[in-house]
């Protein structure tokens, strides 16, 4: 059976090669024009004259357009209608597309784009948290806030308190490949789209909107993205609703890409947080109660803010059971790049926030940071019929009913020699004064499920042609994280035929409409289930038809090595489905699925959003240097639940990438804004992402041998985002290095760069 | 201009090609070979790096840095070239998918020619060989795997220079833009002082990929191969300034190895290859990294004009932020490095360990004979708007015990030596800060501390 084995990614051979195509990549009709946004120089103002004669007599320029030419909806939002594809009048970040370009090259584009004179009455601009909070300029009116029990009381009652407050920078996605998008005009008035996009059906949805055509005439195809993150999820609309309209109105092919720059300057990124904490615990360091406040720069538009920051409240407990919390999430809205989603969606915040709680609380009473964490952790998994009496809540009121991370956890300290290395690192640093090492352990709990609940559903499209050969496509895009090899893997294994028996095509939303976003790690547990469902249609009646001619029942009809058997009968598959074609069996299917149990009240904070938690845990050790704050983490260890993996060897990727990143994330990757709202980071050479000397030195990552408790496709656990904040464990480790200088606690700001190591080392020296 | 190269075997001739236009641009465009992908278009990613080969050697460049005059006479070998006959997959492309080296692939056909040429090279440190290529989703491990399992195939036969053909190739070469020699040069730069001087495109390429300039006029000199010569006798060690920061690095570890190490994180592989030393220098940015080691050394540097040449201390050409002791003419034709015991120390700091642009970088040459300091020359860049000595904290250093006493005082007076300024790379204050720690670092590496983060051991 295909599933579960550790195939190649499905395109590995084409990457290789270079063969694989990327939307810049597809071989365009003649004729074919090349788009650029003109940006706003200010983050906040009101466009008193935009003067563009120069643009349009720029060479190579066909068409330049502003708001008001664009002939429909000019919106290129989520939901809140509140992103216009070019500003209307007024202007609410520095980079925000004022107008389009469209020229017969794509360096001409560029040039002519910069050669518009806009001037701008600038407003003050609301950049910081600070300022934010001072003008009260926010998303949905006030804080949200949710509880469970009586936490000031709990806190109160506490014998020991620790209070503090962690910044947390953002994250820019760097996909490798940046934004694209090639819209090709059809005869019939109607659209194609090629999308570097998460979500066809959003672009879709879009550019109907913005050509006022019902949806069937758009058609959006993306066969592969070079990394998504998040950051496809919504941010390609504007890139592709630009393409239609300039195609719709010129009659000619239209592709948009951004720059690098353009790209980072333009697009959302990882929320940044400040997470205020106050936390009361008894002499063994048990947690009695915890107060949040998490305040969030969510940037000029909504976009996907509100889940995203919901997701970091729910995240707040990460694997602690905490008896009594309040957890207040304030929405604030900035004159700086709408901030989106960013594997985890707010999660990784949410989740540093109560790691940084066991980790002072440690510190406070000198004892196994390890070991307090596991005693503060949810009561272990019993068996169903066990449950009801002693399964504890999460602060929003889901059982946790799965909890895996009491043996993973024992078995990762045993495999990484945990307590022993803990104690070597203490003597290393005993023995030297510049360099000082660090040893961390952190864990994950993962909710997994779109908490937008009608998003958890999917659907499939599978057909058998009359020589076997099968055509496999459903609602998921592929972004490099292997979907389209799992999900085939699945199909495969319901044919009982080799992997190379099915076809794997892009993403159309021709094919399978109103497909959610490839987000929230939900890729292969949603479609996986839908294309099962698909081929289980076909089979059915594929076995009824057998069943009929070998007089045996249909589930006798068995589909295994390439066969369709039922005792002593078998045909080759492709046979069977020759034969299933001239008896006018229908050999096309599609499926559905839906994600069963959900119910969740955002407003109160109480309900099952999730329909399982992923696991995972990990052992980091750093060395810092002491003189000037720089680090290297030496090693790390890593066990991860992925259910009974679909794929081994694309799931270790996963976790390995996952955790390269989320390691970046509180490190290397800065992200600065000057104080008139710009981005100084906008390239690689001043935006650092990891690169290969970065990764631990020694990384052993093995996945835990487990099974979904719940009924998964064969009983897996989505992977996607759950290992990234396995990245938590390396600045945790740097924190225990810096506190290896000095009795303070060293209350260390992410990202953990060589200058906030520093000021950290100094701090903990002097406190 | 008129270019000739040769594109995966295939000979090429462009007449009247436009000489700046970038070889990753062309080979998109004009010739539809997409396998080349545009990551950043400065250079950072590697996404984009093809193998070019020539008489100096095989290297991966960055296609997207890499403008069409630099070609004239070599070979360019792009991911559709790399595979042999019959698609039989180079074995590193074979090993890329064993050890499930790609994920969304976009980064992957760069990392294959990055591998591929450090198959050929015998570069075998990959943690060096790939910091130049980014990548975002395996986090390295399996690539690097990959890059190990392929070490120990054989090099393709079909992947051996046509040696031939590429010298045919660039029996061609000459012309304006493509000088010969020196004195060429010197009289075409009369001709044309406003010409853009290009060797290794690495820093001016930014200016049309980002900038979106034109160049009026280019003048290449990647053929100007007595630039290209190191040349040492017992008194001095003299560097062409058309030598490479690869052909640098590895030229010094026998007389200067904690520059040679420091120079294994200057730029990438894509990067040393076509970097040239006189390119940092004439570059006149404060964080030029090749040029505090050095100052520290007592380097002059060797200008020409015409016919007039001068030498200067290489301190000395930094006038200010942005301006440089250099006429409209004159070119820069060496370095020298007076022979002596290597005591340099060179300690790069920056907010990622390989390929990045440094936050502070400190050089530091002293000598102690029998407890005392008898001289000391040290250079910082990143600490004031140019690559600068640190003269009070040499003076506070010269003729005093060397002792923590001493360290200590001279630390301090490093603030009468700079007024660093704050930038996304660092404060003024860390950069201080820093520049002390590096002082105590070449005290505590004396006292046989451990001070390297690369040899801790987990």
């Amino acid at each position: 059976m295909s599933v579960s084995h550790p195939l190649p990614h499905d395109s590995a051979a084409l990457h290789v090669t270079g063969r694989a195509r990327y939307v810049d990549d597809i071989p365009v009709p003649a004729g074919c024009l090349h788009l650029a946004f003109g940006l706003s120089p200010e983050a906040r103002g009101v466009i008193t004259r935009a003067d563009l004669s120069e643009v349009r007599t720029a060479p190579g320029v066909v068409l330049v357009m502003k708001a008001t030419d664009l002939p429909h909806a000019n919106d290129v939002s989520v939901a809140a209608g509140d992103e216009p594809l070019l500003a209307r009048g007024e202007v609410f970040y520095h980079g925000q597309p004022i107008f389009l370009v469209v020229a017969e090259s794509h360096l001409a584009a560029r040039r002519a784009a910069r050669a518009g004179q806009i001037t701008i009455d600038p407003r003050p601009a609301i950049l910081t948290i600070d300022e934010a909070l001072a003008a009260e300029s926010r998303f949905e009116g006030g804080p949200l806030i949710w509880q469970k029990g009586d936490a000031s009381a709990a806190i109160a009652a506490s014998p020991h308190m620790v209070e503090g407050v962690i910044e947390i920078g953002g994250q820019e996605h760097f996909y490798l490949e940046g934004h694209a998008a090639l819209a090709m005009p059809q005869d019939d008035g109607g659209m194609l789209v090629h999308s570097s996009t998460q979500h066809p059906s959003e672009v879709q949805h879009k550019v109907a909107a913005a050509l006022d055509l019902p949806m069937h005439r758009v058609r959006v195809e993306t066969r592969r993205m070079g990394g998504g993150f998040g950051g496809k999820e919504s941010q390609g609309n504007a890139l592709a609703v630009a393409c239609a309209v300039a195609a719709a109105r010129t009659g000619r092919p239209c592709k948009m890409r951004y720059d690098r720059d353009d790209d980072m300057v333009i697009t959302g990124k990882r929320h940044d947080f400040r997470i205020h904490y106050r936390a009361g615990f008894d002499a063994d360091g048990r947690i009695g109660g915890v107060e949040f406040a998490h305040y969030a720069r969510c940037g000029w538009s909504q976009d996907l803010s509100l889940a995203v920051v919901d997701r970091a409240m729910l995240h707040a407990d990460n694997a602690y059971h905490l008896p009594a919390i309040r957890i207040e999430s304030h929405r604030l809205r900035t004159n700086t790049a709408s901030a989106t989603a960013f594997r985890g969606f707010g999660g990784p915040q949410g989740m540093l926030g109560i790691e940084r709680v066991l980790d002072h609380i440690a510190h406070a009473l000198g004892k196994d940071p390890a070991g307090l964490r596991q005693l503060n952790y949810y009561a272990e998994a019993r068996p169903r019929e066990e449950r009801r009496k002693s399964v504890q809540l999460t602060p929003y009121y889901q059982p946790v009913e799965d909890f895996e991370l009491h043996a993973i956890t024992a078995a990762l300290l045993e495999r990484a020699g945990y307590g022993e290395r803990r104690a070597m690192v203490q003597e290393w640093n005993a023995g030297h004064g510049v360099l000082k090492k660090g040893i961390a352990f952190s864990p994950v709990k993962f909710g997994i499920s779109f908490t937008l609940t009608h998003l958890n559903q999917a659907g499939a499209l599978v057909h058998v042609y009359e020589d076997g050969s099968i055509h496999l496509n459903h609602g998921g895009t592929e972004m490099g994280q292997g979907l389209y090899t799992k999900v085939a893997q699945v199909a495969a294994s319901a044919f009982g035929v080799p992997l190379e028996q099915i076809h794997i095509t892009a993403a159309d939303t021709d094919k399978v409409p109103n497909a959610s976003a490839t987000a929230a790690s939900s890729g292969s547990d949603l479609n996986g289930m839908a294309v099962q469902a698909a081929c289980d249609r076909i089979k059915s009646r594929i076995a009824g038809f057998l069943a009929t001619k070998w007089e045996v029942t249909p589930n006798e009809v068995r589909f295994e090595n390439g066969q369709v058997q039922a005792g002593a009968q078998s045909l080759p598959f492709a046979r069977a489905a020759r034969m299933a074609y001239h008896a006018r069996v229908s050999l096309s299917a599609t499926g559905f699925y839906k994600t069963p149990g959900l119910a969740w009240d955002r407003g109160a904070g109480r309900g099952r959003p999730f329909y399982y938690f992923a696991y995972g845990a990990a052992v980091t050790e750093v060395v810092i240097d002491t003189l000037t704050g720089e680090n290297r983490i030496l090693r790390t260890d890593i066990l991860h639940d992925a259910g009974t993996s679909l794929n081994p060897a694309i799931d270790i990727g996963q976790i390995e990438g996952g955790f390269v990143q989320g390691a970046g994330w509180l490190s290397c990757e800065e992200l600065l804004w000057d104080a008139k709202g710009r981005l100084l980071t906008h390239a690689p050479s001043t935006y650092k992402i990891p690169t290969a000397s970065d990764r631990p030195a020694v990384f052993n990552v093995a996945l835990w041998e487990g099974r979904n408790r719940e009924e998964t496709i064969y009983r897996s656990k989505a992977v996607g985002e759950p290992p990234f904040m396995l990245g938590i464990s390396a600045f945790l480790a740097l924190s225990d290095a810096i506190a290896a200088c000095g009795p303070g606690y060293p209350s260390l700001d992410a990202p953990a760069t060589p200058e906030r190591i520093l000021a950290a080392v100094n701090r903990v020296r002097a406190p | 201009m008129d270019i000739a190269f040769l594109l995966n075997g295939e000979t090429v001739n462009l007449s009247g090609a436009n000489p700046a236009q970038m070889l990753l641009d062309w080979l998109r465009t004009e010739r539809g070979l997409t396998g080349t992908k545009e990551g950043c278009n400065e250079g950072d990613c590697g996404a984009c790096t093809v193998i070019v080969q020539d008489e100096t050697g095989t290297k991966p460049l960055n296609a997207c840095i890499l403008m069409l005059g630099q070609l004239q006479g070599k070979s360019v070998i792009t991911i559709e070239g790399l595979a042999g006959p019959n698609d039989v997959l180079h074995p590193v492309q074979s090993a890329m998918i064993d050890h499930h080296g790609s994920q969304c692939g976009f980064c992957t056909p760069g990392i294959v020619m990055t591998l591929a040429a450090a198959q050929i090279t015998g570069e075998t440190d990959y943690d060096t060989q790939l910091a130049g290529n980014l990548c975002r989703c395996t986090g390295y491990a399996p690539v690097v795997r990959a890059a190990e399992a392929a070490a120990s195939q054989p090099v393709p036969d079909w992947l051996v220079p046509a040696a031939d053909e590429v010298v045919r190739a660039a029996e061609d070469a000459g012309g304006p833009h493509l000088p010969r020699t020196p004195d060429e040069l010197a009289v075409l730069l009369m001709e044309k002082p406003r010409a853009t001087l290009v060797a290794g495109a690495t820093i001016v390429s930014l200016r049309a990929t980002k900038e979106l300039l034109d160049f009026s006029e280019v003048v290449f000199l990647g053929h100007v191969s007595a630039l290209q010569n190191i040349a040492v006798t017992d008194d001095t060690i003299r560097i062409g300034a058309g030598v490479s920061i690869e052909a640098l690095r590895q030229f010094l570890p026998a007389h200067h190895a904690h520059f040679a190490a420091m120079l294994d994180r200057f730029g990438s592989a894509q990067i040393r290859p076509a970097a040239t030393l006189g390119g940092n220098i004439a570059s006149g940015s404060p964080v030029a990294d090749a040029v505090p080691p050095l100052i520290a050394l007592g380097a002059r540097l060797h200008l020409r004009r015409s016919d007039i040449r001068r030498d200067i201390a290489l301190e000395d050409f930094f006038l200010a932020y942005g301006r440089q002791d250099i006429q409209p003419g004159e070119f820069i034709e060496a370095v020298t490095v007076p022979r002596q015991p290597d005591r340099l120390k060179v300690y790069k700091l920056s907010k990622r360990f390989d390929q990045d642009i440094s936050a502070v970088l400190g050089a530091f040459d002293i000598a102690v004979e029998d407890g005392t300091v008898t001289t000391a020359r040290i250079a910082f860049g990143g600490m004031a708007g140019v690559p600068k000595r640190a003269l009070h904290t040499e003076e506070t250093l010269a003729g005093q015990p060397w002792s923590r006493a001493t360290i200590e005082a001279a630390a301090a007076a490093l603030a009468q030596d700079f007024t660093p300024i704050d930038d996304l790379r660092a404060t003024a204050a860390y950069r201080m800060d820093a520049g002390r720690g590096m002082l105590w670092r070449v005290w505590h590496e004396d006292q046989g501390e451990t001070i390297a983060l690369r040899g801790v051991a987990p």
